[in-house]
């Protein structure tokens, strides 16, 4: 049995873990939920992110700076994929959706892969957050601490443009009837142009803010959509307040469940997920027959 | 019955395949006269005779390109690529190995590469192309012990010799072992009875030791063999923490062990998991509470964590390129590769290199590219060992390892370092002769030379 001041760590740490998480997620909710296409190139796109901040904060030397520049590049990113791509994609089935959007994981992996090699490039933690900080209970890195406040920051300016602003209303009753939207004199189309370029980007805000504490690789976003899986299925497909809860929860269990023994972390994680999808499919926050 | 990778109308197809070859070469008895190849007293096995007729001979290269371990896969295939133009050229480097002339036993080396993707499924289909198209006289390469299994049990299956490229697992010349398979990286047991007693020199008995162990063959393997070795110097496990394959954030694992207790931290996460875990540690302040190792340190480990972490790690790798001062084909092998690929070769490039010359001595001893001659020549190489890379190396006959010194290396401070890729010390080149466990003691039985 481990010892309480353990398990207070722990559970601190799951905090962190599911802002993370969060994060990572609420790029592919929000593209599932409004748009009703499921982005299989949301790792790749967080795997982007991290090579945009390696190359910007380290040619310049200043992590923020590559947050801001490496921020646009991923809307500008974002705007191209959907113009090319996704906009042909609407409305064919899902299957075609899930298709297109896996080959464009492949072609940015690859590309990555041809420019920069395979070999794990580093990322320094800015110097304003380095080293570890001591919580009394804990010692924990900086950086991390840091991330939850960004984090934290970056989720409630996504929640207000989405959801706060007349682009996710217009976004969502495009979904319903993109005909009607455009009788009444709105263009759907640009609506769903920026609902998609803002999932990119907080893939890519995901990937740079991740990218000083994992190895950045080509092929390092391959967890990451797959974790976002579980946690959108825990908070609800589609949900962007999901996609938080679903987060902290997911980083809670793997964290807490460490605490006794890490072998079953991943394991629990799962079990809950499908213990979940029994009771109750459609998630914690996701209303039935949504997506 | 022997359980296939291959989904069943691959392995049918390719039957017929070998059969009609079979049938083509009895139709030719014209070429068993060839001399070299002996085939008057031989039936053919494999690819033999067909892939040794004509002026050259065809190797099978299979190495991840993609995928986890890509990095080490391009220079695991820049290490062939050396050795083959080299023999293929004769001169200075292969006289020195011992080899006569050009090429082997005077026949070109023609090879192809495919990328495996780090699954075995998708190496094993393009070996078993090589092998039915390209009559490919001996198959090589892998970056990971599931890799260099599934190839094992082809080689034996389809009687063609398996230089296995890099793989760490006891179970490669343990459970998995096969009479066509030969391993040349020191196997999990070798690399802890090497590293132990440096670690207890330097820090001592009775240590508190928390372990990091990818939840996976190679992983427990090494964490039985290392926690097994250091149990006679009174070592304790204080905590094991495992982790499955191909996990990036390690934040829970690490903060249980950084409150464990443990005066040292073995690492035993591979490739991009051990960077990403070997960054966090140092975030999480474990590499000041404690000391780390890592058993097996990845190729291009120093360079991917950056800032210094690697810094007084201690841990083995097959080959590190200093090793050049030491022996004199290590040398012209470093040289050679820096020369063509402007890096200094890891030890995936050396074990593609090495294995490759081994191979082409073997042949030369055999006289004859027929398969139980080789096999037997590289079983007999203890009363005859080849001069290589790593001085004189000897396959044991009972499992096929090679009995080869153990390279234990500790990471350099920045100032120590006298060119941007000196990242590590030797510490001591351990002899291999008594790191080997008891060839019975992980289960293996060679399968039949014919």
């Amino acid at each position: 049995m481990p010892s309480g001041a353990l398990l207070i760590a722990q559970a601190f740490n799951g905090l962190a873990l599911g802002t993370l998480l969060a994060l990572v997620s609420s790029g592919l909710t929000i593209i599932l939920g409004t748009l009703g296409v499921l982005n299989f190139a949301h790792g790749a796109l967080f795997m982007l992110g991290a090579y945009v901040i390696f190359v910007i904060a380290g040619q310049t030397g200043s992590f923020v700076l590559g947050l801001v520049v490496g921020g646009v590049f991923m809307l500008l990113a974002g705007v191209f994929i959907e113009r090319v791509v996704i906009r042909l994609f609407y409305a064919r089935p899902a299957e075609d959706q899930i298709l297109v959007t896996f080959g464009i994981a492949i072609v940015l992996i690859e590309a990555v892969r041809a420019i920069f090699g395979g070999a794990s490039q580093h990322v320094d933690v800015p110097s304003w957050a380095e080293g570890v900080t001591q919580l009394g209970f804990l010692i924990y890195p900086t950086y991390r601490l840091a991330l939850i406040g960004i984090i934290a920051v970056l989720l409630i300016a996504l929640y207000i443009v989405l959801y706060r602003t007349s682009v996710g209303l217009v976004v969502r009753a495009g979904i319903e009837d993109a005909r009607m939207v455009g009788i009444l004199g709105i263009n759907v189309h640009r609506a769903f142009l920026l609902v998609f370029a803002i999932g990119v980007l907080a893939a890519g805000l995901a990937g740079m803010l991740y990218a000083p504490i994992v190895s950045v690789n080509p092929d390092m976003g391959a967890d990451f959509l797959i974790e976002s899986f579980v946690v959108i299925v825990i908070g609800g497909l589609g949900s962007y307040p999901g996609a938080v809860v679903g987060g902290i929860i997911a980083g809670e269990i793997i964290s807490i469940t460490s605490a006794f023994n890490s072998a079953y972390s991943q394991v629990m994680l799962y079990a809950v997920m499908a213990l979940l999808l029994v009771l109750r499919p459609q998630g914690l926050f996701g209303a039935e027959g949504r997506v | 019955m022997q359980v296939s990778d291959r989904p069943d109308g691959v392995s049918r197809r390719n039957a017929l395949r070998l059969g009609l070859g079979t049938v083509g070469a009895l139709a030719l008895p014209g070429l068993a006269s060839v001399p070299g190849l002996a085939a008057e007293t031989h039936a053919p096995v494999g690819t033999w005779p067909a892939g040794a007729q004509g002026d050259s001979v065809f190797i099978g290269i299979t190495t991840p390109l993609t995928g986890p371990y890509s990095a080490d896969g391009k220079d695991h295939q820049l290490g062939y690529e050396l050795a083959i133009a080299e023999i293929n050229a004769g001169g200075g480097t292969v006289a020195k190995w011992g080899l006569k002339g050009k090429g082997v036993l005077g026949k070109q080396i023609r090879y192809a590469i495919t990328d495996t993707e780090t699954k075995p499924n998708v190496a094993v289909q393009a070996q078993t192309r090589f092998i039915s198209q390209n009559k490919a006289i001996m198959i090589s390469g892998c970056v990971a012990s599931s890799t260099a299994v599934a190839l094992e049990e082809l080689a034996q299956r389809e009687k063609v010799l398996n230089m296995v490229g890099a793989s760490g697992s006891n179970a490669t010349t343990g459970q998995d072992c096969q009479r066509y398979a030969f391993r040349s990286q020191p196997s999990a047991y070798m690399v802890s009875k090497a590293l132990v007693p440096v670690l207890v020199k330097q820090m001592g008995k009775a240590l508190k030791v928390a372990y990091l162990t990818p939840d996976y063959t190679y992983g427990h393997s090494l964490f039985d063999s290392i926690s097994g070795a250091g149990k006679a110097d009174g070592w304790t496990v204080v905590s094991n923490q495992v982790v499955p394959l191909g996990t990036s954030d390690f934040s829970s694992a690490l903060l249980n062990i950084a409150n464990s207790g443990a005066q040292l931290f073995v690492n035993i996460a591979f490739g991009a998991d051990a960077v990403a875990s070997t960054k966090q540690a140092g975030q999480f302040g474990v590499l000041k509470k404690m000391k780390m190792t890592a058993p097996n340190i990845s190729a291009f480990q120093a360079k991917e964590v950056g800032g210094g972490l690697m810094e007084g790690v201690y841990g083995t790798m097959d080959f590190w390129w200093t090793l050049e001062d030491k022996y004199p084909l290590a040398k012209d092998f470093v040289q050679a590769f820096h020369k063509k690929n402007n890096y200094y070769p890891r030890w995936d490039a050396h074990i593609g290199y090495a294995q490759t010359y081994v191979w082409a001595l073997a042949v030369e001893r055999a006289n004859s590219f027929y398969p139980p001659d080789v096999i037997k020549a590289l079983e007999a190489s203890k009363s005859n060992p080849f001069d290589s890379t790593l001085g004189k190396v000897w396959y044991r006959a009972e499992d096929h390892q090679l009995v080869r010194p153990v390279p234990v290396l500790v990471g350099k401070v920045a100032s120590a370092m006298k060119n941007p890729e000196d990242f590590y010390e030797l510490v001591e080149v351990v002899p291999g002769e008594p790191l080997l466990p008891p060839p019975d003691m992980f289960g293996c039985h060679l399968g039949a030379y014919t």
